[in-house]
């Protein structure tokens, strides 16, 4: 059974596809985290922690952090984008989410291969990785 | 000739580490591991962290380690930052190194995706209750057993050995009914090397630990990818490292978006600890072709005790 799909020295066709995806990804989130550091450091947007205030907060454990801040856990940030400090989240999460991409893309190829077993598993990995994504799961000191 | 440049610039890089940990800027850190870090402009901390980094990076590159298990032991252990933000930062900075090499390695067909689904599909799932874990335990807890696994990584950077290409007499079923397989060009000798995996099994079963470890304390887990797939799967020693590091770009996801998602990112601290290690990583390279790495392996994992045993201590509150 195995022998039907010899292996050659060429990477398959799904991880040429995942490759130039996760490639693209990660330059596309580099660049904005970067054009987004400088919006912020430069104070070209106002941050809503203001520079001068934030290294009596990064001492601080995460939960008393979010208190003293008022800030949001999970997807929270999105509503505070119009802050310097907060726009960098953009880039970030650009370079976490590229793997989710990466898998749910490649699953029609896998299919068409008849690949059903990678097919199921790429499937699963798309969704371990958006529940960790989502902000469902909560945790706390 | 060769040689004796490749012993020189090791002695200089040594030279340099130990002028580095006792310098103003790591003197500076350890002195300002207070509950506040008054005194100093906001931009202090931030530069310095860019100058460790970009050194952390160069050690990194020439160590054979990722830039997380350096970056969480020695930032936590000298810097004013809370662990929860470190551990957040680590996973990040990790996760970036593993997205910049993963294209790559996969276009060449090191990296193998077969290979890596499986194993990622653990390990990442694993690495969201080892992040859960580690944000819902105590600091000092996480921090005394963050040391503990840093002497560990240490006794095992010490100990382990490597196959390059290690002898799998036959294919376990599983990795057989998966297909996972491959051929690759050696470089150096032009041969074609056919590889296939046993152990599979068990390897995946280690993958459970390694993933909650990686969530639990920010490291990245090369350190234990590469010693499982090497030498428990039978994957020959590139294709192992390839792996390896792209496994981290899955595994890292998972953890990274719980820590995202607590509030454990703070992008002062993210984004000159990225291009700190990036530019290090970028001159480490060049280094890497006339230095001598016996020499920087043995100043990496003296590093890496001394922060394990920092972390120790500052856990138990020595």
């Amino acid at each position: 059974m195995a022998d039907q799909h010899k292996a050659t020295l060429e990477a398959g066709p799904e991880q040429i596809l995942y490759a130039g995806i996760l490639e693209k990804g990660m330059y596309f989130g580099l660049l904005i985290l970067f054009i987004t550091f400088a919006i912020y450091a430069f104070g070209i947007m106002k941050p809503y922690i203001p520079l001068d205030q934030i290294s009596h907060y990064w001492s601080m454990n995460v939960h008393d952090y979010l208190e003293h801040a008022h800030i949001k856990t999970g997807w929270g940030w999105v509503g505070m984008l119009k802050y310097g400090d907060f726009l960098n989240f953009i880039g970030i999460a650009i370079l976490a989410g590229v793997t989710i991409i990466c898998y749910l893309s490649i699953i029609p190829m896998l299919l068409r291969g008849k690949d059903k077993v990678y097919a199921v598993l790429a499937f699963l990995e798309a969704l371990v990785l958006s529940l960790a994504a989502s902000g469902i799961l909560a945790v706390g000191h | 000739m060769p040689r004796r440049l490749s012993g020189g610039v090791g002695a200089k890089l040594g030279v340099l580490f130990l002028l580095f940990c006792s310098s103003p800027v790591m003197a500076a850190a350890e002195g300002a591991v207070a509950p506040s870090s008054q005194g100093h402009v906001w931009w202090f901390w931030p530069l310095v962290l860019l100058i460790v980094t970009f050194v952390m990076g160069i050690f990194a590159v020439l160590g054979g380690v990722g830039g997380g298990v350096l970056f969480v032991p020695i930032i936590s252990g000298f810097f004013p930052f809370h662990l929860d933000f470190v551990r957040g930062t680590g996973l990040l900075v990790a996760l970036s190194g593993a997205l910049a090499a993963g294209p790559g390695l996969l276009k060449m067909n090191l990296a193998s995706l077969r290979l890596a689904i499986p194993v990622a599909l653990i390990a990442s799932a694993c690495a969201i209750v080892g992040a859960m874990i580690g944000l819902a335990l105590p600091t000092n807890i996480v921090q005394t057993a963050l040391g503990a696994t840093i002497i560990g990584i240490c006794v095992l950077m010490v100990t382990a050995k490597k196959a390059e290409f290690p002898e799998v007499p036959k294919a376990d079923k599983l990795s057989a009914a998966l297909r996972i397989y491959g051929v690759y060009q050696e470089k150096s000798t032009g041969k074609t090397i056919d590889w296939k995996i046993h152990r599979t099994p068990q390897g995946l079963a280690l993958f459970i630990l390694i993933g909650v470890m990686a969530g639990m304390f920010g490291l990245g887990a090369g350190w234990a990818n590469v010693p499982v797939l090497n030498l428990m799967m039978g994957a020959p020693l590139k294709i192992s490292v390839a792996t390896s590091k792209f496994l981290l770009s899955i595994t890292d996801t998972s953890a990274a978006w719980i820590y995202l998602n607590q509030g454990c990112v703070i992008p002062m601290m993210v984004v000159p600890s990225l291009v700190g290690i990036m530019l290090g990583s970028f001159v480490g390279v060049r280094i890497l072709a006339v230095a001598k790495p016996t020499v920087i392996r043995w100043i990496v994992i003296g590093m890496l005790g001394f922060a394990g045993i920092k972390a120790l201590s500052k856990g138990l509150g020595f």
